[in-house]
């Protein structure tokens, strides 16, 4: 079913990972992203590799569901590997027909599989230990300089929050509708792919009324909490920087460090 | 009486081996006979709602079995589409499931997914909206310019006109007038006696229950804690307001009135009843002519 989706869910939590300043949690997993991308050799490898680990268990959320969203992108993980694997220069180890395996391929393969499984269990970790809410604030507060040059940041932000918001409502609004034309047989698992596209005109167009419903009652509802915009506003939490939240820059900044110290010393191997 | 429907030990539970794991419905065993109308109550969260949407396998048991008419519906999952025609299911605000040009198409949706064509679909399409009381020039309209009670006749015709054995409806009277529920009510009345057919009624509203249910299902986190004729549920009032329900109204008039000694019975469930009970009453003790 649709709700069994894990990627970008929430779960609420107390532990380091969910106390972090959504803000510092946002800039790190940034620099730490970019990083995944400059790992040259293997030590690099394996300290962003520790590092992923290392939030995945402080943030206390079962193993399970980083495999439910790893598997989901299985399939582009293979193929990407597979790809990497036949597609390197250098001296052949092993040839058939005009498939050859080199060393530079191989290591190829391995580094394009360890960066990906590396970014989806970080951005995994970042959602499963943050609330929609806590990241749309920390996307305002770390967009506010763009208002300088008005960028309508805030208003930006609102409408990230509200679609977010609407993801689960919607997912269970999908179920629903599912369930009440599966109901009236309709047969949305079989048949080629026209009937297969064809099965889902019963989902979609209750879907988007109930949508654009959903849309006037919200703005209906918002004009009558006197919303106009993010001008004047104040906030009922205010982000305040602790110590854990340096600390989290400077393991950041420890981590950065160290990749860029592996580069340096060791030679590349892609 | 033979029976159209058996839950033997059934239980669903909602996001195994989540955080939000929870029991919905807890070792279920009952037996419907055929063409009884059959209440089903609970206050929300009860279970009501997963439980009727077992009954016609839209989701498959955690653990028990759903016997339709002597066979496991689960007997061979591929043929779990043709249970879903004999056991039709009106959601609640079925309204939201409109999705056709004109109302008519809509109703059609089903039947033609049974299988019917030609004359047959046509007289099963208009059989049913004549039966929701659907204005047959209401046909040809979109079902989106259809004012709140007709959308909501509609979606109700779309699963009539399947001519399933046995029809689930999920409060299909929530958020209509008093007018409307009690017109859709007598209509859902009518279908039953004309046709036969086996009905559950899941609802809210006691008094509706009262007046049109053989016997009452009674839910309460997810068990069965009563199943009975509806008479015998509602004589136990002080049970029911434990699990944070009710009995009707006039039933708790009566049920008063016996405590402060008057004779009368504790088992009317409606006002027509009462009506003739206190009128005789007041007769024999000379205060009404």
């Amino acid at each position: 079913m649709v709700r069994d989706v894990a990627f970008g869910q929430y779960f609420p939590g107390k532990s380091l990972i969910h106390k972090l300043d959504p803000r510092a949690k946002m800039v790190c997993f940034i620099a730490f992203i970019i990083l995944i991308f400059f790992t040259f050799n293997y030590a690099s490898l394996g300290i962003v590799a520790a590092f992923t680990a290392f939030i995945i268990i402080a943030g206390g959320i079962s193993f399970k569901f980083y495999f439910k969203s790893l598997k989901m992108i299985l399939f582009v993980v293979l193929i990407t590997s597979l790809l990497n694997l036949f597609y390197g220069s250098g001296e052949p180890i092993w040839q058939w027909w005009i498939i050859k395996l080199t060393w530079a391929g191989i290591h190829r393969a391995a580094f394009v599989t360890v960066r990906i499984i590396c970014l989806i269990l970080a951005s995994s970790a970042l959602t499963f230990t943050t609330s929609p809410t806590e990241l749309t604030d920390a996307i305002e507060r770390l967009l506010k300089p763009l208002s300088a040059i008005h960028f309508p940041v805030h208003e930006i932000a609102m409408m990230m929050s509200l679609a977010l918001r609407f993801v689960p409502t919607l997912l269970e609004e999908t179920d629903k509708i599912m369930q009440a034309q599966r109901a009236r047989g309709a047969d949305m698992d079989s048949g080629n792919l026209l009937k297969r596209v064809k099965s889902l005109i019963p989902i979609l167009i209750p879907l988007f009324v109930s949508a654009f419903r959903r849309a006037y009652d919200i703005a209906t509802a918002m004009e009558c909490r006197c919303y106009r915009g993010g001008a004047g506003r104040t906030r009922m939490k205010i982000l305040r920087m602790q110590t854990r939240d340096y600390f989290s820059f400077v393991t950041t900044a420890l981590m950065i460090g160290g990749v860029v110290v592996c580069n340096i010393l060791l030679t590349s191997v892609i | 009486m033979s029976a159209v429907l058996e839950l033997k030990n059934l239980s669903f539970v909602y996001g195994k081996g989540t955080p939000f794991e929870k029991k919905a419905v807890n070792n279920v065993s009952l037996s419907i006979n055929k063409g009884e109308f059959v209440g089903i109550i609970g206050h929300t969260g009860s279970g009501k709602s997963t439980l009727v949407q077992m009954l016609n396998g839209l989701i498959t048991p955690s653990e028990g079995q759903v016997i339709l008419d002597g066979r496991d519906i689960w007997s061979d999952p591929k043929q779990i589409r043709q249970i879903r025609f004999r056991v039709g299911m009106v959601f609640q605000y079925p309204e939201y499931q409109l999705f056709e040009e004109t109302v008519y198409k809509d109703i059609s949706f089903g039947a033609q997914n049974r299988g019917y064509t030609g004359e047959e679909l046509d007289t099963a399409i208009r059989k049913a909206a004549e039966f929701t009381g659907l204005r047959p020039e209401l046909l040809d309209k979109s079902p989106f310019d259809l004012s709140g009670g007709e959308k909501r006749r509609a979606a109700i015709a779309g699963v009539i006109a399947m001519n399933p054995e046995v029809l689930i409806l999920d409060e299909p009277t929530a958020g209509l007038d008093p007018m409307g529920r009690e017109i859709l009510l007598s209509q859902i009345m009518n279908y039953h006696q004309e046709k036969g057919t086996t009905v559950l009624l899941v609802s809210h509203s006691m008094e509706d229950i009262a007046r049109v249910a053989d016997r009452i299902i009674v839910m309460n986190q997810g068990r069965l804690e009563m199943f009975d004729e509806t008479k015998a549920v509602f004589s136990h009032g002080s049970d029911l307001e434990q699990i944070g329900l009710k009995v009707p109204q006039i039933t708790k008039i009566m049920q008063a009135l016996k405590a402060k000694g008057i004779e009368v019975p504790d088992d009317i469930l409606t006002v027509d009843e009462a009506l003739e009970v206190l009128s005789s009453l007041l007769k024999k003790e000379g205060k009404l002519w």
